[in-house]
């Protein structure tokens, strides 16, 4: 009873909300475990006076591509080329490398950096792609990101992801942080801080809002915050609970659950709020909504049929109960989340008291389980499909984790101190 | 102990009415009913002004003075054992018409955040149900859920989770 009791003591001494924007110091951690068998192996050779910069732009590069659990880095320990012209094929081709990145940086005015960089194919003596980019010397990262993408992109065929934030929340003693950081987890800040907890972050399709659930009000509330300039109103702050945000691919309107009417249930709400329309209809639980990329399905978990599991409805079809079960196997599946391309989604399934990361491909109904840890939650796939985000636990903490799609690469993301949780990944940037 | 918990949670629940900033939020202590808006000047104990109601609730010997209500692992359906407690607190209110309650559905932290919340919001409502159906009114009770956001018990383990699993009973103004 005294741990009780000091609960309550501390929950009156945090009575003063703050909000802080300030920079956070809290720095990810990424350690790899396994990989793919048939890994591209790659040379990367530190670019020409790079090395007078603050910031290494080729370990980002190598360290983005290792992730991704599809290459294999080449030591280029002895040689150096930075042009074609310089590059002895038959020497790369020794070390087992297929393909190598040169490049070279020179100061342009003030603090802008050109950096010129070229992907070269070993077994063809020739260069795939190029690309010359200028920015500010405060830019080197997103710079070596960009040129991680197109390096993924020439010898992969997919779109990369290194240039994507991800949003998370990080509780440090009795302090709940929504973080925002690149997908590689560095330059994390802090978008707000409270003292109750704060959950459900959801990316809004052109990445610069967020929306997620504070308890702040001593009960559920769906906020809609601007990253650019902090401001954020309530979009859901009905009578009883407000929850589980999800963004329509268009970025206009929400799905909400909303708990007012009776059970939880799945509401579309506009994004300034207004416009209150009712989605599902059942006598349970219908919680954990999440558009179809082209807007027409939601997939969501209820427990209409006993047990929580995966459904999935159309949204045209308002407040009807017809939704189509699509998960059958054990009597716990929860927040699913549809990949890039619509064909499947991801999902927590319980086995064995375990909790895990699985993915259901929509059509064939086939699932496949990621991981074999204790307590994943909140899973999330890349904008490429090819990666999936969630939180898991390791000694009694909780960390952030992403398994390749195919399950055979996984990669932690720890912070020193603190418990870190519910994950999303952000969409690809705009450019793109 | 129980008591002085109820009570320090009725206090910032009041507190935080006077400082919120945003008239649209729905503020758990909105109800009314006389125990309304006592609770910050009765942490002292000097009881003027209270209800007589709240000696009998706070009566050690009395089943009012029990609060919580447990569950099963993944079930949200009141056990025949918290079955007379939830109905001397419903009498309870039919009998005093000035008094309601908010109660707070919890769950253990294992599986979704999302989930939970709403296995929260459902172990209230059961509560609720069964107050609202032996004679209290609906205006006396609202129930809330905060899943595993705020659990009683830290660490895993069943000692933990089965004591996280839980409905609380707070009576506004005490």
């Amino acid at each position: 009873m005294s741990i009780n009791w000091f609960q309550s003591i501390r929950a009156a001494s945090i009575l003063l909300l703050c909000l802080i924007s300030a920079h956070s110091h809290a720095q990810l951690n990424i350690e790899i475990f396994g990989g793919g068998a048939s890994r591209i192996p790659i040379a990367i050779v530190p670019f020409a006076d790079e090395n007078k910069l603050q910031q290494s732009i080729t370990a980002v590069i190598g360290a983005d591509l290792q992730r991704t659990g599809l290459f294999r880095l080449i030591d280029p320990a002895g040689l150096s080329p930075h042009a074609p012209v310089e590059v002895v094929y038959p020497d790369w081709a020794n070390r087992g490398a297929n393909a190598l990145v040169i490049g070279r940086v020179a100061a342009v005015s003030g603090d802008q950096v050109e950096i010129q960089f070229r992907l070269m194919d070993v077994a063809k003596k020739s260069q795939l792609t190029g690309l010359a980019i200028t920015v500010s010397t405060s830019q080197l990262r997103a710079a070596a990101h960009r040129i991680a993408d197109v390096i993924y992109e020439a010898l992969t065929g997919d779109v990369g992801v290194f240039s994507t934030r991800i949003a998370y929340v990080l509780k440090r003693g009795n302090k709940y942080a929504l973080q925002v950081a690149d997908a590689d987890g560095y330059n994390a800040q802090s978008i707000i801080e409270y003292t109750e907890p704060i959950i459900s972050p959801a990316w809004s399709p052109d990445g610069k809002q967020l929306a997620y659930v504070s308890f702040e009000n001593k009960k559920p509330i769906v906020y809609v915050q601007t990253l650019a300039t902090r401001e954020r109103r309530a979009v859901a702050s009905f009578k009883g609970s407000n929850s589980a945000p999800a963004w329509s691919p268009d970025g206009k309107r929400l799905a909400v659950v909303l708990t007012g009417q009776g059970g939880s249930q799945i509401f579309l709400v506009n994004a300034d709020g207004s416009g209150l329309q009712r989605l599902s209809r059942s006598s349970g639980i219908d919680t954990e909504p999440n558009f179809s990329p082209d807007g027409r399905y939601i997939l969501f978990t209820s427990d209409r049929g006993g047990s929580p599991q995966v459904y999935r409805m159309a949204v045209g079809s308002s407040e009807s109960g017809n939704a189509d079960r699509l998960t059958f196997e054990g009597s716990y599946n929860v927040s699913p989340d549809y990949s890039q391309d619509g064909k499947s989604f991801t999902f927590i399934h319980r086995n064995n008291g375990q909790f895990n990361v699985a993915v259901q491909d929509i059509g064939s109904r086939q699932v496949q389980i990621l991981t074999n840890s204790k307590f994943d939650e909140s899973p999330s796939f890349a904008p490429n499909g090819k990666m999936i985000l969630y939180a898991t636990e390791i000694n009694g903490h909780g960390i952030l984790s992403a398994v390749s799609r195919d399950g055979q690469t996984r990669q932690h993301l720890t912070v020193q101190t603190g418990d870190i949780r519910e994950p999303a990944w952000g969409p690809l940037p705009t450019w793109k | 102990m129980r008591k002085l918990l109820g009570i320090s949670l009725i206090v910032l629940l009041s507190a935080c009415a006077s400082q919120t900033t945003q008239p649209e939020v729905d503020d758990l202590t909105a109800g009314s009913g006389a125990g309304a808006g006592l609770g910050g000047s009765d942490l002292g104990g000097s009881g003027s002004g209270r209800p007589g109601y709240f000696s009998q609730l706070n009566d050690p010997n009395s089943i009012l003075s029990q609060r919580s209500v447990y569950y099963d692992y993944d079930s949200y359906s009141v056990k025949s054992e918290y079955r007379e407690l939830v109905l001397s607190h419903a009498r309870f209110l039919r009998d005093n018409a000035s008094a309601s309650v908010i109660l707070q559905g919890n769950t253990d932290d294992r599986g979704s955040r999302e989930y939970n919340l709403a296995l929260g919001q459902r172990r209230a409502d059961s509560v609720k149900n069964m107050m609202t159906l032996s004679g209290a009114r609906d205006a006396q009770i609202e129930s809330v859920s905060l899943g595993e956001e705020k659990p009683r018990a830290l660490g895993h383990g069943e000692s933990a989770w089965s004591q996280n699993r839980r409905t609380d009973i707070l009576y506004r103004g005490e």
